[in-house]
């Protein structure tokens, strides 16, 4: 019986673990994050007032919380810029993540029907881009999509084109740039899902006289879901918040909401003003978060 | 009359693996046949050949005098009933029964009015809006039947259909099925490694050693006039004695192996000298402690070395002087544990030259 109360005591840290990292990493930063997004930019170390003093006790907080504001959040509704990038990333994000999937789908498949003694190696190949630094490979693409790049040079020797083309500091350098990095993160939860499928499912629905590219509609397309959401929140989420690839890739006056925000934290050094972009970042992405959420808790009811 | 589907020196290789030998089989209508053998014997490629999810290497399939062979599986007028069911998981029950409907373009009412009527026939009418991962496996197999049975086809396939169901479950489904069958008078082929469901089932049986057919024919003769050593073993249990053939008469034949004469009636064409076989069903074998009369009857000596109780029949092993190990099955009729003959009773095994079956291959 001694051995009762003490599993019962671990069994708690374990459940107990993920959360504590939750609180430590996420809510207590984004705590944080939140109560800057609240104060007012000065020019001091830090760069933001009211600061936190336990020493000024009950009235020192009072003071505290009456210092805090909205007015962070009003100016980024206000000023046009802040929507209008919000708008350039969403932009970037859907049309992307479209992209993505279609691309992806097809290298997916693939890889799923492969040889199964292949697949392993094929997922590898998927993911060993991964073993050089993501910044390395987006320098990659600013040579090769430079004015005399290598891009440049094969249309040119293939007689496709006349004069070299201009694609670094245009938003298809962008595009190329989101889809290159982020394919893996898509083509993973698709070959996922569809390697899962059991294909008797196809030959079941050629034998009830359905041809195959109807199968793939009515069969593949909906087993594979949870593997097109999954993957499309994988891209879309991030690629919401890139900063990186629009900055090396892209034009300066196209830009997306991670650069404006990396400009107001580190260029004008306004923490409050990025704090409350980041927060209201955060919100706009958290209902796709949670329907995602909602489906998989429904599709796990189901399989009960 | 014409066979319904034929087919014709069908071969099928995967890589150097035969599986399918030159095989030619007909099958005709409103029939029940079984394709019996052992797993790797070709016996589920032939079906899937049939089916459509494979092509043959060499040969035709002909389906009522036309060849099928380069028909893909969508536009074939056979439905399969799948191993594993292959239930579509996203679809109810009734939108897996009505696929099959739809993709002819049936008008809506008539394809509820058929999925209806199906799942009528199968007894599920208030499992209609269930997913398959709802439904216990026995009903999951009768969704199968179901959706397979929807278009009518002129053929269904049934690829060990009751294998996964327990088998309590399983000996009720085979006698549904079987009544389904002759209902409908739909020509049934199912695949089967259980030659119980084959015999109790079919009409016909194929019984399938790598890649060709070792016999064909009604259950009754497969069992009771089997034409090889292989058919006789994988059907049923068998006493096989191997012997030499000593004298031939018009209607019999007398064997001999040390320490025991038997005597065959056959008309098969032998000449003393030959080596050969009987094979001798166990309950055609009668065991007691008297010595048979002399005349007609095989009769040799042993001593019973094993008792196998099975319920109905019990089954005597019983070692000969030579250390031929026999079988014979005896009902238990009498009640209670009551039992006359025991291990290492000394007996006497008896048989008519008819109960055995000479066999050269």
């Amino acid at each position: 019986m001694s051995a009762t109360p003490k599993s019962h005591w671990t069994t708690r840290v374990a459940i107990l673990a993920p959360y504590l990292w939750l609180v430590a990493f996420f809510l207590l930063p984004f705590a944080i994050v939140v109560k800057i997004s609240l104060s007012q930019s000065v020019f001091a170390q830090p760069p933001y007032t009211p600061a936190f003093d336990f020493a000024e006790g009950w009235q020192g907080v009072k003071d505290f919380l009456a210092a805090l504001s909205f007015s962070n959040y009003a100016n980024v509704l206000i000023d046009p810029i802040y929507a209008w990038s919000y708008g350039k990333s969403f932009q970037v994000a859907v049309f992307s993540t479209a992209m993505l999937l279609v691309l992806g789908y097809p290298v997916a498949y693939a890889m799923a029907r492969a040889p199964r003694r292949w697949q392993s190696v094929l997922v590898l190949l998927i993911v060993l881009p991964f073993w050089t630094s993501f910044l390395i490979r987006v320098y990659a693409w600013m040579i090769i999509l430079q004015h005399d790049g290598l891009l440049n040079q094969v249309l040119k020797t293939l007689g496709l084109v006349d004069q070299p083309l201009t694609w670094l500091a245009t938003d298809t350098a962008v595009y190329i740039g989101v889809v290159y990095s982020y394919l893996p993160f898509m083509v993973l939860p698709l070959y996922a899902a569809l390697e899962k499928m059991d294909v008797t499912l196809l030959e079941a629905a050629a034998d009830l006289g359905c041809p195959p590219w109807r199968a793939f509609l009515s069969i593949t397309i909906p087993l594979s879901l949870p593997g097109i959401v999954a993957g499309s929140l994988l891209c879309f989420i991030p690629i919401m918040g890139e900063f990186v690839i629009p900055n090396l890739l892209g034009s300066s006056d196209t830009a997306m909401i991670g650069q404006i925000l990396w400009d107001e934290f580190f260029g004008t050094r306004n923490w409050p003003a990025a704090s409350a972009l980041a927060v209201l970042l955060l919100l706009l992405l958290l209902p796709p978060i949670m329907i995602y959420r909602q489906r998989e808790a429904r599709a796990l009811e189901r399989s009960r | 009359m014409a066979p319904l589907v034929s087919f014709e020196r069908i071969t099928k290789r995967f890589g150097s693996f035969v599986a399918v030998d030159g095989l030619s089989l007909d099958i005709h209508e409103r029939e029940f046949f079984a394709l019996l053998g052992p797993s790797g014997c070709g016996k589920t490629t032939l079906l899937r050949m049939l089916a459509g999810f494979e092509r043959p290497d060499e040969g035709r399939v002909l389906l009522a005098g036309e060849d099928i062979s380069a028909v893909p599986s969508y536009r074939r007028p056979v439905n399969m009933m799948f191993q594993s069911y292959a239930l579509f998981p996203h679809m109810t029950v009734a939108g897996n029964i009505a696929f099959g409907l739809k993709q002819d373009g049936l008008p809506k009412d008539e394809i509820t009015r058929r999925v209806d009527e199906m799942l009528a026939l199968v007894q599920l009418s208030q499992f209609a809006a269930r997913k398959p991962d709802q439904l216990s496996g026995g009903q999951r197999q009768r969704v199968a039947l179901a959706r397979a049975l929807a278009k009518q086809p002129e053929v269904l396939l049934l690829d060990e259909p009751l294998a996964a169901l327990d088998r309590k479950l399983r000996e009720e489904t085979r006698f549904e099925l079987k009544e389904l069958q002759q209902r409908l008078s739909t020509t049934f082929v199912i695949v089967t490694h259980d030659q119980d469901e084959a015999m109790s089932l079919a009409d016909r049986v194929a019984v399938m050693e790598s890649g060709r057919i070792a016999q064909v024919g009604p259950p009754v003769e497969v069992y009771e006039r089997p034409n090889s050593r292989w058919t006789a073993g994988f059907v049923g249990d068998v006493n096989l004695i191997e012997a030499q053939v000593a004298a031939v008469y018009p209607t019999f034949v007398s064997l001999e192996r040390p320490g025991l004469k038997l005597r065959v009636a056959t008309e098969a064409a032998v000449s003393p000298g030959m080596p050969a076989a009987v094979a001798l069903r166990p309950e055609k074998v009668r065991i007691s402690h008297e010595v048979p009369s002399e005349g007609a009857e095989n009769g040799v000596a042993g001593v019973v070395s094993d008792i196998g109780y099975l319920g109905t029949v019990s089954v005597y092993k019983v070692r000969l002087d030579d250390g031929l190990v026999l079988k014979a099955a005896a009902m238990n009729l009498s009640a209670g544990a009551a039992r006359t003959v025991n291990v290492k009773d000394r007996v006497w095994l008896s048989w008519a030259p008819e109960a055995g079956v000479l066999l050269t291959t």
